[in-house]
């Protein structure tokens, strides 16, 4: 089947919000379900988090095969990667696609900050007249969408019925066939290595920050002596900076990658017990000659770091509850903050001692 | 994989519930059953307070106390001693999460 996107609103811009949406009754966007290359390439870089800005469809009414008032009506967010994912997976089927205005976010995330979400739905529902389009009263939204979503109210304001469909998509034309009923199976999240591993560069590219300024810090801090500010004394930072980063890659990448495998069950104590056992390794094998206060600040700041990082992470997953996160910081961040200081005094003793 | 256990703050109230079942479609962890015409949580610590099914509860039976999730939102209230807020949801279309 051809690709035929023809521009919704073809006004001052993608986004623009300068003219209101056209009246006309459905001027609709076709869309295969094939993907094309660009397609394949735009999913890695949405992956890689830094084109996730921008990375949208238009919000609007989709038609895909050919729907007529009977067919099946579906609701995604304009983020493109779920859209995309939506299509390619209706495959031979004919349904109607309802993109809601996610501000580019999946479901998933825009159904907890309320951007997928109940008034978006009645909007859209509305403004595209769904009650005229289709003879039957029921939207699929996605499962995933439910947290932004009070089903009774959408009913109410526009006479649509929700049927809240599949987690994943892939799901969806089995579930149709079921006559709109989901398997347990179908219904649960599973969070799957994959999916940690996608998630991972969320946790390092805000963690890579707070490394520069560590490495500033570390830096100057070597760097000044009582003969002024000196490069010589720079070296010593090295495998401090080192350390950073194995604290870094250990708490954001090892500990969400290796999940199940890491004793506890607290975020904060997987990461510490990933970012002992790497200091440890990194000091053992580095020989690395740092002296005593500077060995022991690494064994108490880095696998520390690391457990911070790691508890960053929960943010992450589909399983970790709030006050589950809480409980955790609760107890750690009083540990993390004496952790610090104490860091802080045995670089100073160290320091003192070569002063002397 | 679980989660910590007893921290859930998931509730409900029995006697609004009229076992409609919307609770248990909506919930990603299969806490819920329905049983004898009524929900009954039958995994509480696999909750992972997502909040849809309170918000889909078309009787108020149920409450959870769901908000923003991330750590370092969790970390700024908790040392301001205030509500956490999320860098991310300024509303400036930042697509952190
Ligand atoms: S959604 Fe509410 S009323 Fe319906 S079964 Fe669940 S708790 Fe009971
Ligand atoms: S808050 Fe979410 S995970 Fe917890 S019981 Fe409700 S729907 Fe299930």
């Amino acid at each position: 089947m051809p690709v035929v996107r023809v521009k919704k609103v073809p006004c001052c811009g993608p986004e623009s919000s300068c003219c209101p949406p056209p009246k006309a009754p459905h001027k609709l966007t076709r869309v295969s379900h094939e993907w094309t290359l660009s397609d394949s390439l735009g999913e890695i870089r949405c992956r890689l988090g830094s084109f996730r800005l921008g990375y949208r469809v238009s919000p609007g009414l989709y038609a895909i095969g050919e729907p007529g008032a009977d067919s099946d009506l579906l609701v995604s967010a304009n983020y493109k990667l779920s859209f995309d994912k939506l299509r390619k997976e209706l495959k031979g089927l004919s349904a109607w696609i309802l993109v809601l205005d996610t501000k580019g976010i999946n479901v998933w995330c825009a159904a907890g900050k309320g951007t997928f979400g109940t008034e978006e739905l009645i909007k859209r529902i509305r403004e595209e007249d769904l009650s005229g389009l289709v003879s039957h009263r029921r939207v699929i939204v996605p499962q995933l969408g439910a947290p932004g979503i009070k089903a009774h109210e959408v009913r109410k304001e526009t006479g649509f019925r929700v049927s809240y469909g599949p987690v994943e998509a892939k799901d969806i034309p089995a579930y149709i066939r079921a006559g709109y009923k989901a398997t347990p199976e179908m219904r649960t999240v599973a969070f799957g290595a994959f999916d940690r591993v996608v998630l991972t560069p969320m946790e390092l590219i805000p963690a890579a920050k707070w490394y520069l300024v560590f490495a500033i810090l570390m830096l100057a801090f070597f760097g000044v002596s009582t003969k002024g500010i000196t490069f010589a004394g720079a070296g010593e930072a090295y495998p401090l900076l080192v350390l950073g980063i194995v604290s870094v890659l250990s708490g954001g990448l090892a500990t969400p990658v290796l999940l199940p495998y890491i004793p506890g069950s607290a975020f904060a104590i997987k990461g510490w017990i990933a970012g002992l056992a790497t200091t440890v390794a990194f000091l053992l094998i580095g020989g690395t000659g740092l002296s005593v206060p500077l060995a022991i600040a690494s064994l108490i700041f880095f696998p520390l770091a690391s457990s911070y990082i790691a508890l960053q992470f929960t943010g992450s997953t589909t399983f970790t509850s709030i006050s589950g996160v809480k409980k955790e910081l609760k107890y750690a961040l009083p540990v993390y903050i004496i952790g610090a200081l104490s860091s802080v005094a045995l670089l100073v003793v160290h320091k003192a001692a070569e002063a002397v | 994989m679980r989660y910590l256990k007893d921290v859930a703050t998931l509730e409900l109230n029995d006697a609004l519930c009229t076992g409609c079942g919307r609770c248990a479609e909506v919930c990603p962890h299969a806490v819920f059953e329905i049983e004898n015409r009524k929900a009954v949580i039958t995994d509480r610590d696999a909750c992972m307070e997502c909040g849809a099914c309170a918000s889909n509860c078309e009787f108020g039976a149920l409450k959870v106390g769901s908000g923003v999730g991330c750590a370092s939102a969790l970390i700024g209230g908790m040392i301001k001693g205030g509500e956490p807020v999320c860098g991310c949801s300024d509303g400036k279309d930042s697509a952190c999460c």
